[in-house]
């Protein structure tokens, strides 16, 4: 028998507001423990929550741009529950009326567009952090991250696979960038996923018993946890057992996950209305006014790619996965007459080289400026192709203008005749089987020649004069 | 007459025609209360050196005329249950027994800025949860009528002190009757202020959507004056309305000819004290006689107001409470064996017997099948009995009746006995549970000459009605002017 997965994701993504959600103190990561907190957000006594109303219009542009219903009327209710990184023993959260509901997103799968539904989106605050000492066997908090505002996007079972998981993902970090409301940095923590997972056979409309994976913090992870609790399951199920409704922890470094909590186990967190905060009431002028905000978004961008500088689907895909890479490719574009080496150059060199720099795009050291200069010394025929890489490599080292670089050293294309000639005499001299080689019929011989003349002028020989001296020359 | 005998404003007039100085009137009132607090216990803390400096500065700043208002100079207590920078704010548990909180409430902020002088900080019921004050953690406090006897609570503290002459006035706080039931029993004037009317921030929270902080004074005018000082919008708490006040003075008036005042027909029934009962049909006589009309009407939702607001204030004050867990401040449990060990004992230490009962009563009501049928049914049973007000006073300008169906009972008497405790807040807790203003003030003693406490209960916001109806209750009777016997 063949079975299918049915996924659902929940997605907690820290909202990029300068203060926290219910005081005044910075969100900046990192800092020395303890120093991003007040009585407020430690939940000393005597202490109120006052509502941060950034927060809440950010999470309804996150809202809007995932095509949610906006709730105009909405509450915060608590989650009780016992953690020591929770200084008030309870979160501040939204239960049974979340801001925002009932939206979808659309992804690509192999050969279509798909819908991923999106339940609903909630405001709540982040938990501080557990330290455990290096020196002693204490274990310390950091409340820096307590009451960080996050929004929580859970999706309809809509998902089947793996890797329209990691779609769904990257679709909703590419939103979430462009709208300009979180900065979704995994490796942070500011975009983590629990994913719920059941199997059933092909065709069939009745769902599984699901398990939970919780707090999975990469793309990665949330794919080989998927993989592998898709198989896991199947197999349980195959040899004639039982999936149980559970929480399981996903161990990275094994692969693998272990079964944390069982349905049983499961913790009554006595959700109630959040009486020191009234309820909110969202006026129709303010989601009117945040929809004029909104920015285009990464699906609006990539068809316009696609229509206005003539990419084909899948470069319009990838420059517009990222706000930044999508920036980037913009501001070139926007600058140069030739869109489609714009689109090459990032969708090749430069992705590849921040790939093994290991940089972001905010780290490029040049502006888009000198991208289009490149490009321009290219189609000018001052350097080649080939050159072009080493300059393009230089202004990663250096973060110089390519005109400086290709002056500085040297690297304008030869394009003297007499030079080149000499050149190429020199290579049939050194190699005085080819001529006899071509005379007998062999053509190739000539991109051998032309390799051995680009050799001996460092890469610089205009291609293009160099073949037609190098065939004159053969041809006498 | 001594100078702890006198009221806010007639020290206020005394102060500033410089007949007396703040250092002399601060000194005195910790004089009276070294002789006397170690038999009435109505402080847990003293800030003699503090007070006295305040005092100094206070004075100096009158001199140059920057401090005028009514309250300057004028020597308070606070119940220990609201913030104080660098003062022991213990809530009257051993949980809170070394916190000294790095912040001033909203109010003792707007109290300081008016340059009323801090004496101490008030004894009080654990984290307000009682009606005796027997629950403290550190002390029993005695009513000064008969220190045999409880001061009521969970203000005891602060009634008790206003009465004792250990502070010219008092804050306390109210959740269910707390500042308007120990006013009863000994005989002050307290107001539970409407829902929203003064900023909680600060305030350790109890139940939120019930707390609210009050004045309690010796007449109604000083407790006028006192609300003008704390009332108003704070934008550290949300539940605080952004309307602008009225100047509450503006109400001591001494009229209320036309006037129509509901008496419900539940308020006076047989489970009153008969001399409580004579007592509220006497201010009846005293108002009708003065042109009022008294209205018969009926609350007929009496019966749902105390299984409403327990399982209201327990729900929220299960979570409230969560807080305590030996991490952050407060009580830590020694040598625990591992973070839950840790926990629970700290609470287990920790907290007093009422404080874990009432914490296990609102987890209980909150719990996944139980919500519906506890919770959410006493959500509306809110809303009805919320209603069932509003309507009344389409009757009425003002509802009176008594604070509690008896007066102060003996220490000891009733503290094992919760549930009729909790039934005795019959009186008080529906004013909680709709947000409405309501007051004690004295109307008379019972036969062993223990205070009795009238209440006005008024329309949201409408303070300025009970003001004006107390107020002229008081200039045409005498029994704000009843004070105990102290032999000091
Ligand atoms: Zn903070």
């Amino acid at each position: 028998m063949n079975y299918e997965a049915v996924i659902g994701l929940e997605v907690h993504a820290e909202l990029s507001t300068k203060s926290k959600i219910y005081c005044s103190c910075t969100t900046e990561f990192g800092g020395e423990p303890n120093t991003h907190c007040c009585p407020v957000c430690t939940g000393m006594p005597g202490t109120l929550p006052a509502l941060n109303r950034k927060t809440v219009e950010y999470a309804i542009k996150a809202g809007l741009a995932t095509n949610c219903t906006i709730s105009p009327f909405t509450k915060q209710d608590r989650k009780n529950y016992f953690y020591p990184d929770l200084p008030k023993g309870y979160q501040i959260s939204q239960y049974d009326l979340p801001l925002c509901k009932d939206g979808f997103v659309e992804i690509e799968t192999e050969n279509e567009k798909k819908r991923i539904r999106i339940n609903r989106i909630h405001i709540e605050e982040d938990a501080g952090k557990l330290l455990h000492g290096e020196e002693d066997n204490n274990s310390y908090i950091d409340y820096n991250r307590t009451g960080v505002p996050l929004i929580e996007i859970v999706s309809e079972p809509d998902i089947s696979s793996a890797r329209e998981a990691k779609s769904y993902l990257e679709k909703l970090k590419a939103i979430l960038q462009f709208i300009n409301v979180s900065d979704c940095k995994m490796e942070e923590g500011s975009l983590r996923a629990d994913v719920n997972i059941s199997v059933r056979p092909k065709g069939s409309n009745h769902l599984g018993e699901r398990t939970e994976m919780k707090n999975l913090n990469s793309f990665r992870s949330v794919y080989r946890a998927i993989e592998s609790e898709i198989a896991r399951q199947i197999h349980v199920i195959k040899s004639g057992g039982k999936i149980n409704q559970e929480t399981r922890r996903w161990d990275e470094n094994k692969g693998e996950s272990y079964p944390m909590r069982s349905k049983e186990d499961a913790q009554d967190y006595r959700y109630f209305p959040e009486p020191d905060l009234p309820p909110l009431i969202i006026k129709n002028e303010l989601v009117e006014r945040l929809k004029k905000e909104l920015p285009e978004l990464p699906d609006a961008r990539k068809q316009r790619y696609v229509s206005e500088y003539g990419l084909p689907e899948y470069d319009a895909q990838v420059l517009t996965s990222s706000k930044e890479l999508s920036d980037f490719f913009e501001e070139t574009a926007k600058q140069s007459t030739n869109v489609k080496a714009v689109s090459n150059w990032i969708m090749g060199d430069m992705l590849r080289i921040l790939n093994e720099r290991n940089l972001e795009i905010v780290d490029i050291p040049f502006p888009p400026s000198y991208l289009v200069r490149l490009i321009t010394l290219i189609d000018k025929g001052v350097i080649n192709g080939s050159t072009a890489k080493n300059v393009f490599d230089l202004m990663f080292d250096t973060g110089k203008d390519p005109d400086n670089i290709v002056k500085e050293h040297g690297l304008e294309m030869l394009k003297d005749q007499s030079f080149l000639l000499e050149v190429i005499e020199k290579v049939i001299r050194d190699n005085p089987n080819s001529l006899d080689d071509y005379k007998k019929g062999q053509k190739k011989v000539i991109g051998f020649l032309v390799g051995q003349a680009m050799k001996a002028t460092k890469g610089k020989a205009d291609p293009q004069i160099l073949n037609q001296i190098l065939i004159k020359r053969l041809e006498d | 007459m001594q100078l702890h005998e006198y009221t806010i404003s007639e020290l206020s007039s005394l102060i500033s025609k410089k007949e007396i100085s703040i250092l002399e009137l601060t000194q005195h009132m910790l004089g009276r209360i070294e002789k006397l607090d170690s038999e009435l216990g109505c402080y847990i803390s003293i800030v003699e050196d503090q007070a006295m400096e305040q005092a100094a500065k206070v004075q100096k700043m009158l001199d140059k005329g920057i401090l005028t208002s009514p309250l300057t100079g004028i020597p308070m207590g606070i119940k220990d249950n609201i913030c104080t920078e660098g003062i022991l704010t213990s809530c009257g548990s051993k949980m809170l027994s070394n916190f000294v909180p790095p912040y001033n409430a909203h109010v003792v902020k707007k109290l300081y800025n008016s340059g009323s002088v801090l004496l101490g900080k008030l004894n009080m019921d654990e984290y307000a949860m009682g009606s005796s004050t027997e629950s403290s953690y550190f002390k029993k406090t005695r009513n000064p009528w008969d220190t045999e006897r409880v001061p009521g609570g969970s203000s005891g503290g602060s009634a008790a002190a206003v009465v004792a002459g250990e502070a010219i006035y008092s804050l306390g706080s109210d959740t269910g009757g707390s500042i308007r039931q120990p006013a009863s029993f000994c005989g002050c004037v307290g107001l539970k202020p409407t829902y929203g009317l003064i900023s909680r921030f600060g305030l350790v929270s109890y139940a939120s959507s019930l707390d609210q902080i009050g004045p309690l004074t010796k007449t109604v005018t000083d407790c006028a004056l006192v609300l003008n000082a704390i009332a108003g919008h704070d934008p550290m708490d949300l539940t605080s309305s952004r309307r602008i006040h009225p100047d509450y003075t503006k109400a001591l008036i001494n009229d209320v000819k036309g006037m129509k005042i509901g008496l419900p027909r539940e308020f006076i029934d047989d489970s009153v004290e008969k001399n409580i009962r004579d007592a509220i049909l006497n201010a009846v006589k005293v108002f009708t006689d003065l042109g009022a009309e008294c209205v018969e009407i009926s609350i007929p939702v009496m019966e749902y107001v105390v299984p409403t607001y327990y399982i209201i204030a327990l729900a929220e004050a299960s979570s409230n409470l969560a807080r305590y867990d030996g991490v952050k401040f407060g009580y830590r449990a020694s040598n625990p064996k591992d973070i839950l060990d840790f926990c629970k004992r700290t609470r287990s230490e920790g907290f007093g017997t009422e404080v874990k009962r009432r914490i296990l009563l609102g987890t209980y009501v909150l719990s996944s099948g139980y919500y519906d049928a506890y919770y959410k049914k006493a959500l509306k049973a809110r809303a009805i009995i919320t209603r069932e007000f509003n309507k009344a006073f389409e009757q009425c300008d003002i509802i009176i009746g008594p604070v509690s169906p008896t007066t102060a009972y003996k220490i000891g008497e009733k503290i094992n006995d919760p549930i009729q405790m909790y039934m005795e807040d019959i009186f008080t807790v529906p004013v909680n549970i709709a947000g409405l203003p309501a007051m004690s003030i004295p109307c008379g003693l019972d036969n062993n000459s223990l205070p009795i406490g009238l209440q006005l209960l008024g329309k949201r916001f409408d303070e300025q009605t009970i003001i004006k109806t107390a107020y002229t209750f008081e200039q045409n009777t005498e029994f704000h002017n009843l004070r105990p016997n102290l032999n000091v």
